[in-house]
């Protein structure tokens, strides 16, 4: 016991020295977490940039009676020439140009832009819609009238940091556990202190022990840094109240890590091939994962790959109890799986170890 | 317990080459023994053997009585171990680094801090061991493998890649190191390090041991001629010939005037009396033409 605290304690402290893996196993990661955080933080908030022809009745009586819905929803500009504002919509410097004969409104749109020009029509169309119905309700007042009341399932402060954080964090333990592992294996053998060590009163047990207890303190720091950044008033992640059921998942899938850094580490024979080796794992395995975008949008054969993938069960399971509010039960499927891959490599890990490169 | 470490008859090869081939030596406790040969004599894979490290291809290893292989950790806590390249944990500071030894043996802090001072690092105990010079590092190795208190210490080329004066300070430890009682197993290539240092040196090269004996023995045996030079232009040939007699060889390279003889008493006898003794060097028989008689080829480091 004493060996393996003066090892954790020795390999942490050469851990938190070294600047380059503090920046890579937290600083990297969450630079991708401000990146896209605010990439992603006023999706679908923009106004509709809409060049209005001489008189469009529909928008103006808007802008009369409805001023701030106006603003909200349309940018516009004025025109006299038609041809010169369908010509803006071409560049695609505007989504549509309006104008308004009697009673035909008349929309000119790009299909270069088809998000975009969807999002006009279905506001345009709602808006004369809500004229009409105003003009009806007026004319026959006793018909009832139906009303549909949009909720979303998620919470209102909903945005793209609430899917973000609990990916980035899987990718970030994923980058510590393995290249901790491969990279500390392979420069102990390299420098000869594991043949030292070998020397010493000390177990295979007692060194793989204490890289594990590093590993698992660093998931730690992990997680209440990206919660903490996460959390700040820019980005706005709102926790459920299951979210600490987080730290079981991020232990076992640390253990996962580790255990595929262990093999890489017993299979590189320098620094350079195992960081190598270990990037080759670690960056198809997070895109495998949904842990940069989600798995819904990639392609079938992605999809397959990834449930082979230890990182996409944690991201599953982080996004679940994390953001999605499910119960903490819920997950044990996805860490009895993580347990079974831990087992598994753990044990082609243990046959592959070698004290020495002899 | 008269023997320390008993080797009979090891061999290791690998491939096609005889790494260590038929060695078999005794070393007695308390002696400072020597393992002397140029590079890829085979010293380092013998050392790795008699420590437990590799396993043989045939031969038997007695290590304060027990076998070395496979790993025992009861001979861990009696042998003291520095290897070639500096096997530190990384950015720890010098005394961080040897406490954290202590504590893999189970060694007192106080004892460790006491080692740093045994070594001279004092003054270095809150540096990085990555900032620490050649010599430091050197040191700061010797005294992982001392903190424990070993009776059976190996030390795999400890004074590679130092300066003259940090090889000089390095001899003084290790000579304290043996003094305080300790066996202790020395691999070197340089031949003035095992004269200066090993009560006895076996002489390796490919594989084998040539022989084994106390360096002065050995020299002794040797019966080879002296040399001794004074500054060329203070005897003339004939003088010089008259000096040397019949039994020396004279040769004069414009710097030096050299005699070659097995009678260095009578020539420097004849140089004084003719007060001749300008520049006077006199080298006698190393270690070195040892290893030349040996294997008749110049000695390679």
């Amino acid at each position: 016991m004493q060996s393996f605290r003066s090892l954790t304690k020795a390999m942490f402290l050469g851990f938190v020295r070294d600047k380059v893996s503090l920046f890579f196993t937290i600083v990297f990661p969450l630079m991708f977490l401000v990146i896209f955080g605010a990439l992603f933080q006023d999706q679908g908030t923009s106004p509709a940039r809409i060049v209005q022809v001489g008189d469009v009745a529909v928008l103006d009586d808007l802008r009369d009676n409805a001023p701030d819905s106006y603003e909200a929803l349309f940018e516009v500009t004025r025109s006299d020439d038609l041809d010169a504002a369908v010509e803006t919509v071409r560049q695609g410097d505007a989504d549509a140009a309006v104008s308004q004969n009697g009673e035909t409104v008349t929309v000119h749109y790009s299909a270069a832009d088809r998000t975009n020009s969807a999002v006009v029509l279905s506001t345009l169309n709602g808006v004369v819609d809500a004229g009409n119905l105003q003009r009806l309700q007026v004319a026959a007042p006793d018909v009832p009238v139906t009303t549909v009341d949009n909720r979303q399932v998620e919470d209102e402060s909903l945005s793209a940091i609430q899917y973000l954080t609990p990916g980035l964090l899987g990718w970030a333990v994923s980058i510590s556990g393995v290249f901790g592992a491969a990279a500390t294996l392979v420069d102990w053998r390299s420098k000869k202190l594991l043949r030292r060590l070998r020397l010493a009163p000390v177990s295979i047990p007692e060194v793989i022990g204490a890289r594990i207890s590093v590993s698992l303190a660093t998931a730690m720091i992990q997680l209440a840094v990206f919660i903490g950044v996460a959390s700040l008033p820019v980005f706005g992640l709102s926790l459920t109240s299951y979210w600490w059921m987080a730290i079981p998942v991020l232990l076992v899938g640390t253990m996962a890590f580790l255990a595929l850094g262990m093999v890489i580490g017993a299979i590189a024979r320098t620094g350079e091939g195992a960081s190598g080796l270990a990037n080759l794992v670690v960056m198809p395995m997070a895109f495998a994962s949904g842990s940069f975008f989600p798995l819904d949008m990639a392609p079938d054969w992605l999809k397959t790959i990834s449930w082979i993938s230890p990182l996409r069960y944690i991201n599953d399971a982080l996004l679940s109890v994390m953001v999605r509010g499910n119960d903490p039960l819920s997950v044990l499927p996805q860490i009895g799986l993580l347990v079974a891959f831990t087992l598994v490599v753990g044990f082609v890990a243990w046959r592959m170890f070698r004290w020495d490169d002899l | 317990m008269d023997v320390a470490i008993k080797v009979a008859d090891l061999a290791k090869r690998y491939g096609d080459l005889a790494a260590v081939d038929g060695v078999s030596f005794e070393v007695k406790t308390g002696e400072f023994f020597g393992i002397l040969g140029p590079n890829g004599a085979g010293k380092t894979t013998t050392l790795e053997i008699v420590e437990g490290l590799r396993e043989p291809d045939s031969g038997e290893v007695g290590l304060l009585g027990m076998r070395p292989w496979p790993r025992n950790p009861e001979l861990a806590m009696r042998i003291g171990v520095q290897l070639q390249s500096s096997a530190f944990f990384d950015r720890l500071t010098a005394r961080e680094q040897l406490r954290t030894f202590a504590e893999l043996y189970g060694v007192s802090s106080a004892r460790a801090d006491e080692m740093l001072e045994v070594v001279g690092l004092t003054d270095k105990a809150r540096t990085r061991i990555e900032k620490l010079s050649g010599g430091q590092a050197q040191r700061l190795s010797i005294a992982c493998a001392l903190v424990h208190d070993p009776e059976l210490v190996f030390l795999d080329e400890p004074t590679a890649a130092l300066d003259p004066q940090a090889r000089r300070n390095l001899w003084d430890l290790l000579r304290r190191v043996n003094s305080d009682g300790r066996t202790v197993v020395l691999t070197t290539h340089h031949m003035d390090e095992a004269e200066s240092l090993c009560d006895r040196v076996a002489i390796m090269d490919s594989g084998r041991v040539l022989t084994i004996d106390s360096p002065a023995k050995l020299v002794r045996d040797l019966h080879a001629a002296t040399h001794i030079s004074i500054s060329s232009g203070f005897l003339t040939v004939e003088q010089a010939a008259g000096v040397a007699g019949a039994e020396a060889h004279v040769e004069d390279d414009g710097l030096d005037l050299t005699f070659t003889t097995h009678d260095p008493a009578r020539i420097l006898t004849a140089l004084a009396e003719r007060s001749a003794l300008d520049g006077l060097r006199v080298r006698g028989a190393t270690l070195e033409d040892v290893f030349l008689e040996l294997t008749g080829r110049e000695y390679r480091a």
